[in-house]
């Protein structure tokens, strides 16, 4: 098992259980992120973005996997690190790239930026600029789910960081008192922001923290997609049956700085820790697994590359030319007006 | 059917008396009856009716599902609502204490009130969270307060302040079916003032004032019970032949400057009076408002009369001394008389 902040054990990817449609839709899910991270991150450097940039790259495995378990009906909160969730919960290169220039044609109209990306369509329900505070708001999804027993469940995403401020503690034990139909995945990425996790908690697992509010919970290996999405279908499964809320905490990394694109600064994290992360990176390890079990061939996964990194050219090409917004229109959308 | 209040209009008196706090709890009734997304959060609203019975009787006609006891959590219980409201759900949040507020501000300034902006519009918040607010009962620094003016200045957010039974119903209605998030502040010295309730459903439009008493030589914009205590010196004032007209904004986001202005030409005179402390309180905004709306027509500066820039004093010769008052409205009418 990977710990967070140390040195990870070697360990190959789990594929058991999964057939290769499962295994490609993690792929997809995960290569769709990477490649959006990249291209924004590489943006960023050539002075193209306004405003910050918190980059997902290292984490995949953890909204993919964890992603793979939901329907459009079913809704996430996500956090100020939330591109992944948007793209692995289904949400378009286009619209999420104009956002990020700024433009009209934005998932927030220009009106939002990187840390407010929501597609209610397919159930994102935003990413949030306040650490934390997108978990009363799941259960709160999660309760109009149990409102209209209409199936769906709602899922919050936090980082370890998120674990210490008290709306983390307050949502867990008012869903769980509730016994409203949420899943609360932490991805432990082994800093807040900067300050690595032995200096902010003294459990190794914030996943122990779910049994001070009665909830079950578990550890998984957030570099492997697999064990991620089998870990949080458990709670899903859960959710679902009306056996109230449960937390799955996911060992992950972080490759680039809590904010922006300068990447690993030493010496806040040793290159040696870096590079036992690497060497477990999510999309290879899956690769590597399923080329090796032959469950899938080297040319599919070359294939699902070469077109998510064409969705992205074409998306950006549709960013930049997208109109900027009318400073007119500022007040648009401050109240809802119309009936 | 409900009755909706055309601009300027006074309610039809009907005689029938109830206090705020059952007008309060009245709107609830009715406009829960009408709609089945609407539910009711807090700490102790359900089993025991809420510390201020504002919710008495609605667990038993509307059962569990409806009426929520939380954890004191304040902040999930407003992100709770602010979850739901944006699924269409539509919330009333009970924060008790408008103090409280303080301990769950985020959900309510980062989240409820920016969501619809930032997400691009692409949702609804109807949302009403009430809160009891003002001074006048010994409570203390933690629990006296009226922060209308923290509120007032985020984009986003509603603001009502009913000074009478009569408007803590129809403004409850129109919170309710408002698709935004909604602060509805509640005076606990009111709460057991009886006034005139008529017992349909009827809604108080936002952002339109009423003219508690009409008058001409002097102004005073009362904001939430300060508009019972200015209509009070209006009476004692009268006697001294002075006409005093008080206009109650009813909601300070949206205000109804123009009700506000057109009283300011009327009488050239305004007093603008809140609980709050002066420094940056509404008072301000409404003095600025006038005047760069009808400098000319105004024979003296525009007065606020608020509290003093200190935290809510508990001993009674303190906290008496403290909230402006009748007698503090009466004698700021008459020096804005002496210098005009």
């Amino acid at each position: 098992m990977a710990k967070a902040g140390g040195t990870p054990t070697l360990e190959a990817a789990t594929v058991e259980g999964l057939g290769a449609d499962e295994l490609l839709d993690l792929h997809r899910r995960m290569v769709r992120i990477r490649v959006f991270e990249t291209e924004a991150g590489t943006l960023m450097e050539a002075g193209e973005l306004p405003g910050f940039l918190h980059l997902y790259v290292g984490q995949e495995a953890v909204a993919a996997g964890a992603m793979a378990t939901l329907t459009d009906a079913d809704q996430i909160t996500s956090t100020h690190r939330g591109h992944g969730h948007a793209v692995a919960k289904g949400a378009q290169f286009r619209p999420m790239f104009a956002e990020l220039f700024g433009r009209l044609d934005g998932y927030c109209r220009g009106r939002g930026g990187s840390m407010h990306i929501n597609d209610l369509s397919i159930g994102m329900l935003g990413a949030n600029g306040i650490v934390g505070a997108g978990l009363p708001i799941a259960v709160g999804a999660a309760f109009a789910s149990w409102y209209r027993g209409d199936g769906s469940i709602a899922m919050t995403f936090f980082g370890d960081g998120a674990s210490n401020i008290g709306t983390f503690h307050e949502a867990a034990n008012m869903a769980a008192v509730l016994k409203l139909p949420v899943v609360f995945v932490c991805e432990n990425n082994g800093y807040a922001e900067f300050t690595p996790q032995a200096r902010h908690m003294l459990l190794e697992d914030v996943a122990d923290r779910a049994a001070s509010y009665g909830m079950p919970s578990e550890v998984c290996d957030g570099m492997d997609a697999v064990a991620v999405k089998l870990a949080v279908a458990r709670s899903v499964e859960r959710a679902r049956a009306g056996d109230g809320p449960s937390m799955v905490e996911a060992k992950t990394y972080r490759y680039y700085d809590h904010q922006g694109v300068k990447g690993l600064r030493i010496p806040y994290r040793t290159q040696e820790e870096i590079d036992a992360w690497k060497k477990r990176d999510a999309i290879e390890l899956l690769e590597a697994r399923a080329v090796a079990d032959g469950v899938l061939g080297k040319d599919v996964f070359e294939k699902v590359w070469a077109q998510t990194r064409a969705d992205a050219e074409d998306a950006i090409a549709f960013a930049k030319a997208s109109p900027e917004p009318d400073p007119a229109d500022v007040l648009l959308n401050v109240y809802t007006t119309e009936a | 059917m409900t009755a909706t209040l055309e601009k300027g209009a006074t309610p039809a008196r009907t005689g029938r008396q109830l206090t705020y706090v059952k007008a309060y709890n009245e709107a609830l009734h009715q406009v829960m009856r009408e709609d089945e997304d609407v539910f009711v959060i807090g700490e102790d609203v359900a089993g025991y009716g809420g510390v201020f019975h504002m919710y008495d009787g609605l667990l038993t006609e509307f059962g569990p599902r409806r009426m929520i006891d939380t954890p004191i959590s304040e902040a999930a219980i407003v992100g709770l609502g602010v979850g739901a409201a944006s699924r269409g759900l539509r919330p009333v949040v009970d924060i008790m204490f408008m103090d409280f507020l303080a301990v769950c501000l985020d959900q309510v300034v980062n989240q409820a009130a920016k969501m619809k902006f930032m997400f691009g519009g692409d949702v609804r918040v109807p949302l009403v969270i009430t809160v009891a607010s003002g001074a006048g009962l010994g409570a203390g620094a933690q629990h006296s307060q009226s922060l209308e003016a923290w509120l007032a200045h985020t984009p986003g957010l509603k603001v009502a302040m009913p000074s009478s039974a009569y408007d803590a119903k129809g403004l409850m209605v129109t919170a309710v079916r408002d698709d935004n998030p909604v602060i509805m502040m509640l005076n606990k010295k009111l709460l057991g003032a009886k006034g005139d309730v008529p017992e349909e459903i009827y809604a108080i439009p936002f952002g339109q004032a009423t003219t508690v008493r009409e008058g001409s030589d002097v102004t005073v914009v009362a904001l939430g019970r300060m508009a019972v205590e200015a209509a009070a010196a209006a009476e004692q004032l009268a006697g001294e032949g002075i006409s005093v007209e008080v206009i109650d904004p009813r909601t300070v986001q949206p205000l109804d400057t123009d009700a506000i202005v057109a009283s300011a030409r009327k009488t050239n005179r305004v007093v603008v009076v809140h609980e709050a402390v002066t420094f940056g309180g509404l008072g301000g905004e409404i003095a600025a408002q006038i005047t760069d709306i009808a400098f000319d027509h105004l024979d003296a500066p525009v007065m606020r009369i608020g509290a003093p820039f200190s935290p809510v004093p508990f001993s009674p010769k303190l906290e008496n001394a403290y909230v402006p008052d009748r007698a503090a409205i009466a004698a700021g009418c008459r020096r804005i008389l002496e210098r005009s």
